[in-house]
């Protein structure tokens, strides 16, 4: 065996095929998010003003924070540099009213990410999205915190608090495809919301199948249910829900259809919640709930491989 | 619409799935250069799948270009031949790239090439002896997996009734352009191959698969079947694996060949493009499979090119004719950036199914950290043949032997299309090939 001692300093690498990978990582995907996200935070700031920009900023540096002291304390390499927890505690910020109290936001990030993220094993391993659960346990903790919703435009501390426009069903088209409305920081324009999908689908993060199945299936069902189905769709976190967080790859299932059922069942939950249950809001239980089905859905949609059964008798 | 679809039996239907690669084919445009002749060829008596030959000649023996050196009387097995005339200097054991060993034969050369007197075209007259031609000549799959020709030409007929040869000219994998060159240098020979083999086999229709990022290869096999109807030139996107067997069968004719299944099972017969110009040069000629056309590409290759050089050669000698010192490199593949194998030794010797010679400064484009799996289905839609790579990672980890066998990891044919679209670097086409094994046990 010679080739140990060329001149003792050869050294040739042998490992597995393939030997390139593509450029697309964890932490790109994760920055393209956080790029499709910033619109609709635009959006904010400028319905609720600056408040909402330290929200968000709190949230999100809090959640990070969260996780480096999650990995140091369990002796792992700190996963922070993924950006996956930074994009988690921009979306609870997004799912947060903006005069909530900062160490409230700061709880929410701590259950997002301590409990339902770390937890159960770091990013990929928790079943529900961590977002989620963070809002769902301030909603029943801080219940009068949650839903004190400022009237946009009205800044300081004389601000005027209100309905939102799913329980005051005043608002217009118009006001709530651009935001003019009350609501969580993150939820009140259509419009900023799709521009950060249509970023996301043109950098092929996502596909669309969740989204469109989730928002078309609340339209069908509220115009079956004779409620305004524009409205519906407009109103509330749906888009918020559909675009950011029924498409989060963990929580969500692999294959196409398996999205699609996944989308669809978000979307049945939501509207009955919405019509039938003590909740204006079903967002974020109808995601939670379709999380925990996801398993279940990813058997049930496994894909069929090419050849891979003796189908046809051999001729 | 004539690109992404197939009209199968069945009607149409969508063409397979794949990852779009950097193709990095610098190399299209060089004309093959013959390497000059090496001091001393290895030839291993095991080139590709099969059982190894058994040498033919002994230690101090002459031999010259052509002659027969190691044969066998296993079925599935080619013969090998000297490359160079000279002096069998060794019969010895080597170890191979799989970690087995196997007997080569090392032959140093006398520089004067002469060619073995019983050279001579075949005489043809029927199938049988044009089965005996094909397996005297030494050849075997060109495109990489080696399997003997005429093993794969002598279908059993009983079984099965083949209609249809699929030529493989994808050359899907990066930086590699010699089969592109052979369309380029000699779509006559290629074109003749094919007919020869569809007149023997009595096989009234051939595809040519060729992917679109190689026109003049497409434009040169247009030009000489043009008179021919009854074989047809495919444009393929240029998918990664296009040029896998079961992807180029189904993307040119719409059959599935199943698992376990041989592409005669489905009335197939899928050759490489270089495979056929080989067989119609030697019926010309009569002389066997001593060369092989190889690119010779890489980032601290600074002549990248395409050459002929003898089987047997050793890499450091093609690469340093290539300008290219093998000491300073970090990583050298036999084969693609895909598919290929990383060579421990750059003495090792080229073998008949080489059809590249890649050489990297860097250890690997590859990230060495893997992250955790984000579960975002890249791999499932990755896959051409619509399996579930992360979910054989989970399954395998766990030694779930069931779950394994019912998402069909048997199938996987080790493209390596999950890994490379995986975003958190897992080695998922490692995974499954352990995987394999395991069910294996």
């Amino acid at each position: 065996m010679d080739f140990f001692d060329i001149d003792n300093t050869f050294k040739l690498t042998v490992s597995p095929s393939p030997q390139i990978k593509s450029p697309v990582t964890t932490q790109r995907i994760m920055l393209h998010v956080l790029i499709a996200l910033c619109p609709a935070l635009g959006f904010a700031v400028w319905v609720f003003g600056l408040r909402a920009l330290v929200l968000t900023l709190i949230c999100a540096v809090s959640a990070v924070g969260w996780e480096h002291l999650c990995c140091k304390l369990r002796d792992r390499r700190s996963t922070v540099g993924d950006l996956s927890a930074a994009v988690t505690g921009v979306i609870l910020a997004f799912n947060l009213p903006a005069t909530l109290p900062l160490w409230e936001a700061v709880i929410g990030t701590f259950v997002a990410i301590v409990i339902v993220k770390q937890m159960f094993g770091g990013l990929g391993q928790n079943f529900a999205n961590p977002a989620i659960v963070g809002r769902i346990v301030l909603m029943l903790s801080f219940t009068a915190d949650m839903t004190r919703w400022v009237l946009p435009f009205e800044r300081g501390a004389d601000a005027v608090s209100g309905a939102t426009p799913l329980v005051s069903r005043t608002a217009s088209y118009a006001d709530l495809f651009f935001g003019r409305v009350g609501g969580c920081l993150g939820e009140v324009s259509a419009f900023a919301l799709l521009i950060g999908f249509v970023y996301l689908l043109i950098m092929r993060v996502i596909t669309p199948h969740n989204t469109l199945a989730f928002v078309g299936t609340v339209f069908v069902f509220a115009f079956l249910a004779g409620k305004d189905p524009v409205f519906e769709i407009l109103a509330g976190g749906v888009m918020l829900g559909a675009v950011f967080m029924a498409t989060d790859y963990v929580t969500s299932p692999q294959t196409a259809w398996g999205k699609i059922i996944f989308g669809i069942g978000c979307g049945i939950i939501t509207c009955v919640i919405r019509f039938c249950a003590n909740y204006a809001e079903g967002v974020s239980f109808s995601i939670l709930i379709m999380n925990i089905l996801t398993p279940y859905i990813d058997r049930l949609t496994e894909t069929k491989p090419l050849g891979g059964k003796a189908k046809e008798a051999k001729s | 619409m004539e690109d992404s679809y197939i009209k199968t039996e069945r009607g149409f239907a969508m063409k397979l799935k794949g990852v779009l690669l950097p193709h990095k084919k610098g190399t299209a445009d060089c004309e093959c250069v013959t390497i000059p002749l090496p001091k001393s060829v290895t030839l291993p008596m095991l080139m590709g799948i099969g059982a190894p030959c058994v040498p033919a000649v002994k230690k101090g023996d002459r031999v010259t270009v052509g002659q027969l050196i190691g044969d066998t009387e296993k079925l599935l097995a080619a013969p090998i031949h000297s490359p160079v005339s000279g002096t069998v200097t060794a019969v010895e054991d080597m170890l191979q790239m799989n970690g087995r060993t196997c007997k080569a034969v090392v032959i140093e050369s006398d520089g004067e090439q002469t060619p073995c007197p019983d050279l001579a075209p075949p005489k043809l007259t029927d199938k049988a002896s044009f089965f005996a031609a094909v397996r005297a000549s030494g050849c075997v799959g060109l495109g990489g997996a080696g399997f003997p020709t005429h093993i794969k030409l002598n279908y059993n007929e009983s079984k099965c009734k083949v209609d249809t040869l699929v030529i493989n000219a994808a050359e899907c994998e990066p930086y590699i352009t010699s089969d592109c060159r052979v369309m380029l240098e000699e779509p006559e020979a290629a074109a003749d191959g094919i007919r020869q083999v569809m007149h023997y086999l009595k096989i009234d229709r051939a595809f040519i698969g060729i992917e679109d990022n190689k026109p003049a290869a497409i434009a040169e096999m247009k030009r000489v079947t043009a008179d021919d109807e009854k074989i047809t030139v495919v444009k393929l996107k240029s998918l990664y694996p296009q040029g896998a067997e079961k992807v180029m069968a189904y993307n040119t004719t719409g059959r599935i060949i199943g698992e376990g299944e041989l592409p005669s099972d489905k009335g197939l017969i899928v050759m490489n493009i270089s495979t056929a110009a080989f067989i119609s040069n030697y019926l010309k000629t009569g002389m066997p499979l001593v060369t092989k056309r190889l690119t010779i590409d890489g980032d601290i290759v600074g002549k990248p090119m395409n050459v002929i050089a003898p089987v047997g050669t050793p890499i450091s000698e093609i690469l340093r004719f290539a300008d290219c010192d093998p000491m300073k490199a970090k990583k050298i593949l036999m084969g693609g950036p895909m598919m290929g194998v990383c060579v421990y030794d750059p003495d090792t010797p080229i073998i008949k199914t080489n059809n590249a010679i890649l050489a990297f400064g860097s250890e690997s484009e590859r990230s060495k950290k893997q992250t955790n799996c984000i579960n975002c289905g890249r791999c499932i839609a990755a896959c051409p043949l619509k399996l579930m790579p992360c979910r054989f990672e989970r399954a395998y980890d766990a030694r779930d032997k069931e779950t394994l066998s019912r998402l069909k990891v048997g199938l996987c044919m080790n493209c390596g299309a999950c890994s490379y679209v995986c975003p958190a670097g897992r080695r998922l086409a490692e995974k499954n090939q352990l995987a394999k094994e395991l069910l294996r046990k």
